[in-house]
């Protein structure tokens, strides 16, 4: 790829993030971010890539390394924004059912 | 085993990580409503599953037990981490993400160096083209600084270290010139070509990790949200500057969906407390207030009342309004006042909750710990929205939050938070503070709330007050 397709591909890229992120509620700010820290995991691809390719002690330490930080985001991230976003989605009406049961 | 089929670079492998960064963009945007964010979570999550599965098949990966390793470990850190975690550490978690998630990008781009170097014979880091070598280097300078200043964002938080400012003398000047000298080094070793060591990279890399350093420690417990987000912004910057180094799409594209996220929460936070970014990074609040004893000088008349007092004004109220800070999450209250909420709804009474931008320790911290104490996302009003009701509001319930209330923010121009945008409880007919202590909030300035005549004070911890207030009500 050259380098002008790769800023190209950024600077929409930077649109499309601008456009799509403003929209999302303050409300559900914080697992935004947790599910930006599991997206930001996509880095372990490079931490695969290096150990993958390696033929040297010190990328083997460093990759496996890059790896197991990447998996922590990836695996945490989306996992921890899961466990929140359960708590915002269960008992959608809780006041129909206050209601229904005649306010015990 | 499967065959690996892909080449890497080739067509088929890009062709499945545009598959993959388009499912990221399509989880983020069901991530704009409660009810949909759970299944666009699920989306974006299988978008990285397709992605490491790709990068996995590429022809002549090898290493498979380094690979195993590296993602069983980080696999397990990652299930536990987020299956403990509570709530109110929710901060700590995404700063701990945040600084392992920098901390990747730098060990990579140390990685790519020696890589670049040793494809050529003779190699020397000059010798790497400059349009993979400059993002190299911006990645690691920002991968280490991310690293660094999230671990100090990490420690404030846990209470590792002082949550106060610390002011080193000539600060500014030192960080300044760490600044100056790690452009300088990278440019030297973008032009020199006598270096076949990495030593001037590491020595880089260092130097960021200092600068993180010395950024973060001077910033205050109520600066974080903004600061989390930089760093939030930054790891997503180093993210995509990867993806130019490795030529990588879906690195490029998650990377800057990450920055423009950050960027978008950082902006926010700093507007909601009427700075600039530069001001929270190189400006401890109102240049460090001076640490003295909270209640010296003259005490001013206040009205102090008890839990069946409140229980009583509340319970006899049409509309309330709840707004609560970062004690709350500290305190760990926000079941006891859920429960205050439940029994002054089962009188009649309207209960809505009034959240600022920065209540808590980054951005939308309140909404999720009242979210796991099942208060309908209906019921959470943000700041623009419920202002205007204030004056229409009986009483108004302040929890753990201090400065965000303060009215001397729009009366005062000489106040240190003038012209912060608040939560206008002194607005309501009446307002009861649950507090400690009469101590002054994290901007180190007296709250004139606290002395407004239909101010009443309950001097308590947050949860035990609630639990209280609740019994009472109940006994009414």
């Amino acid at each position: 790829m050259s380098l002008m397709t790769e800023i190209t591909i950024l600077v929409l890229a930077a649109f499309v993030g601008f456009e799509v992120i403003s929209k999302v509620p303050t409300t559900l700010h914080t697992p935004l971010m947790s599910q930006t820290n599991a997206i930001h995991g996509i880095v372990m691809l490079g931490g695969l890539i290096v150990v993958g390719y390696a033929n040297d002690p010190l990328e083997y330490v460093i990759g496996t390394i890059a790896i197991a930080f990447g998996a922590i985001n990836i695996v945490g991230g989306f996992m921890v924004t899961d466990r929140m976003l359960g708590m915002f989605s269960k008992k959608p009406k809780p006041k129909a059912d206050a209601d229904a049961k005649g306010g015990t | 085993m499967v065959q690996a089929v892909l080449q890497p670079g080739g067509d088929g492998a890009t062709a499945l990580y545009i598959v993959a960064f388009s499912l990221f963009i399509i989880g983020i945007k069901r991530g704009t409503h409660p009810t949909t964010a759970k299944q666009g979570n699920l989306v974006a999550a299988v978008g990285m599953a397709l992605a490491v599965v790709t990068t996995l098949l590429l022809d002549g990966i090898g290493n498979w037990g380094l690979i195993a390793l590296g993602l069983g470990v980080g696999t397990a850190v990652g299930v536990i981490a987020s299956v403990r975690v509570q709530m109110t550490e929710m901060p700590q978690m995404v700063a701990l993400y945040n600084g392992v998630g920098g901390g990747a990008v730098a060990l990579i781009s140390w990685a790519e160096i020696r890589h670049g170097i040793s494809e050529i014979d003779h190699g020397t880091i000059a010798s790497i083209p400059l349009d993979t070598l400059i993002p190299i280097l911006f990645a690691a300078v920002v991968g280490s600084v991310s690293f660094w200043g999230s671990n100090i964002a990490f420690a404030k938080l846990q209470d590792l270290i002082p949550t106060k400012p610390l002011a080193v003398p000539g600060q500014q000047a030192i960080n300044v010139v760490l600044l100056i000298g790690i452009v300088a080094a990278c440019v030297s070793i973008a032009v020199g070509n006598d270096d076949p060591s990495q030593l001037t990279f590491i020595a880089i890399l260092i130097a960021a990790g200092l600068l993180g350093n010395l950024v973060v420690l001077p910033i205050g417990g109520a600066d974080m949200p903004v600061v989390i987000s930089l760093l939030n912004a930054f790891t997503g910057l180093s993210a995509a500057a990867a993806g130019f180094a490795l030529d990588n799409v879906a690195l490029i594209v998650a990377g800057t969906l990450v920055g423009s996220s950050g960027t978008i929460l950082t902006m926010e936070m700093a507007t909601a407390m009427n700075r600039s970014v530069a001001n929270v990074l190189f400006a401890g609040f109102g240049g460090a207030p001076t640490g003295g004893a909270s209640g010296s000088g003259e005490e001013r008349p206040h009205v102090a009342i008890g839990a069946q007092d409140a229980a009583i004004k509340l319970a006899y109220a049409d509309t309330v309004v709840i707004v609560p800070g970062y004690g709350l999450a500290v305190a760990q209250a926000q079941h006891a006042i859920k429960e205050v909420g439940d029994e002054l709804e089962k009188r009649g009474v309207t209960v809505n909750y009034a959240i600022h931008p920065v209540a808590g320790r980054m951005p939308g911290h309140m909404n999720v710990l009242l979210a796991e104490a099942d208060v309908p996302y209906e019921n959470l009003k943000e700041m623009e929205e419920i202002n205007p009701e204030m004056a229409r509001t009986d009483v108004a319930v302040v929890v753990g939050a201090n400065d965000v209330t303060n009215p001397a923010a729009k009366t005062d121009p000489d106040s240190p938070i003038a012209g912060m945008p608040i939560i206008e409880v002194n607005e309501a007919q009446q307002v009861i503070v649950i507090k400690r202590s009469l101590s002054p909030g994290f901007a180190g300035i007296d709250n004139d709330l606290f002395y407004e005549p239909n101010t009443s004070m309950l001097f308590a911890d947050a949860k035990q007050a609630a639990a209280d207030i609740a019994a009472e009500i109940q006994n009414l």
